[in-house]
């Protein structure tokens, strides 16, 4: 089997993932918090760990900051559904994923007023626009850090320096396709509110994610749920105190450490190293692409370095849908046709709806694998003609 | 001597997340320290509390101080 949808989930997950989520629940399995025994406190302990490698990971002064969620998805909601009020105004670019689109145009449906920025075709983004969008009742800006249609990189640094001289307005960045694969530092780039999974880039298990909150800001969301936080027991009200504020009910903590495992691996190889590794393999497909002829085309930018491994494409006169069928079936290329959640950005690129094949790669695909599937499109193509 | 005959204080935290940055910081500063339940007759939480050596106080407030807010630290 070849996996490429790891814009999806990434598979497979270096061995100390599994490994530490067999031993937690095997030799420790406490409810962090809960009690003063030692298990307990030794889940606990794990959590915090998991917070420390992600602030070194983000360069975040206080592990504190880190609050988790199952997914970007939840961190998303908790951002935009906690802090826009009717009558604000939010900014976003015409690139973002349902995660996003669909709390805003929720939000606007009670009032929250929405800019969305366009982009190219192929995905560019200028900063500059953004500031024009900019009006006094403009609450917050949400993008995301890379699309996961386009592959493009957005100019999170850019934009964040644009945000500088309006402390009022918030920078929400979405890291799904990014966390660990490109480097992210939330004081340098001025990000406020980052939201990433833990199942992609940082080879986490399905079922974590978190949020970046920035000091102070917790006064200024409203939690998503409340509930027991195994802390201010006496209090029938939710605590208003990081992180517990915004991680009630029992934690995921065997996802968690192996979350926890994941960063470690990724701080250990180095994003520098994993993000070389994967442009080494979208740089083959790409120069392949374009050898296979005309017919293909491909979507968001040609040169590697304005992308992340995530590559649109269609075949001349095919289905994606039947493109896919067939790369399973007859080669055992994992891969994903359609919209991919995001129908701003193939609306944007000019794919809806019938939308894109699209080949996502991961540290662990090989460049062996990449002239497989180069094979395999290649066929397809003479097949068809 | 034993746990019993010794002479402890404790700090009391708004959370275990808090209570467990905090024993990191005391360890990293060499102060013997002991996540431990909450005792009930210091507060009804049903977290857990940092137990130091008496006499280590002044030690302990440097070494939180500014990093940690709202800690108490109580006589056992």
């Amino acid at each position: 089997m070849i996996y490429f949808d790891n814009a999806a989930t990434s598979f497979p997950k270096p061995p100390c993932t599994l490994e530490a989520m067999v031993a937690f629940q095997k030799e420790v399995g406490g409810s962090p918090g809960r009690s003063g025994h030692r298990v307990s406190i030794t889940a606990g302990q794990c959590i915090y760990e998991a917070r420390e490698a992600i602030s070194r990971l983000f360069n975040v002064p206080d592990p504190l900051r880190i609050v988790f969620t199952k997914n970007a998805t939840e961190s998303l909601n908790m951002a935009l559904l906690g802090i826009l009020k009717p009558g604000e105004h939010v900014i976003t670019s015409g690139l973002e994923h349902n995660s996003v689109m669909r709390p805003l145009r929720f939000l606007e449906n009670r009032g929250v007023r929405l800019t969305i920025i366009p982009t190219s075709p192929a995905g560019k983004l200028e900063p500059l626009a953004v500031k024009e969008a900019i009006c006094p009742k403009t609450r917050m800006v949400v993008m995301t850090h890379a699309s996961n249609v386009l592959g493009v990189k957005m100019p999170v640094g850019e934009v964040g320096e644009v945000l500088r001289p309006y402390p009022h307005v918030l920078f929400l960045v979405d890291a799904a396709q990014t966390a660990g694969s490109l480097p992210i530092d939330v004081r340098d780039m001025n990000i406020d509110l980052l939201a990433f999974t833990g199942h992609k880039s940082l080879f986490g298990p399905q079922g974590t994610g978190g949020l970046y909150i920035r000091e102070g800001l917790e006064d200024e969301i409203d939690p998503l749920m409340r509930g027991g936080t195994g802390s201010r027991s006496e209090w029938e009200e939710q605590p208003a105190f990081m992180p517990d504020k915004f991680e009630s009910g029992t934690p995921n903590t065997v996802g968690i450490a192996g979350l926890r495992a994941g960063v470690e691996f990724v701080l250990e190889e180095s994003v520098d190293k994993i993000r070389k590794r994967e442009e080494g393999l979208l740089e083959k497909f790409l120069v392949g692409l374009e050898e296979l002829g005309d017919g293909v085309r491909l979507y968001g930018p040609r040169k590697k370095e304005d992308r992340i491994p995530v590559v649109s494409f269609n075949l001349p006169h095919l289905l994606p849908s039947a493109v896919a069928q067939m790369l399973d079936e007859r080669w055992g290329i994992m891969c994903r046709p359609g919209l991919h959640c995001a129908p701003a950005a193939h609306l944007t690129a000019g794919t809806f709806p019938q939308g894109t094949v699209r080949f996502s790669f991961g540290y662990f695909n090989t460049d062996e694998e990449v002239e497989i599937a180069l094979r395999a499109l290649k066929e397809i193509i003479n097949g068809r003609s | 001597m034993g746990d019993l005959e010794k002479s402890y204080n404790v700090v009391l935290f708004l959370s275990v997340s808090h209570a467990i940055r905090a024993e990191k910081l005391l360890k990293a500063c060499g102060i013997d320290c002991k996540l431990i339940p909450v005792p009930r007759h210091l507060s009804s939480d049903c977290g857990l509390c940092l137990r130091f050596p008496a006499g280590r106080a002044n030690e302990v407030e440097k070494a939180l101080r500014g990093i940690l807010k709202d800690y108490t630290i109580c006589e056992l």
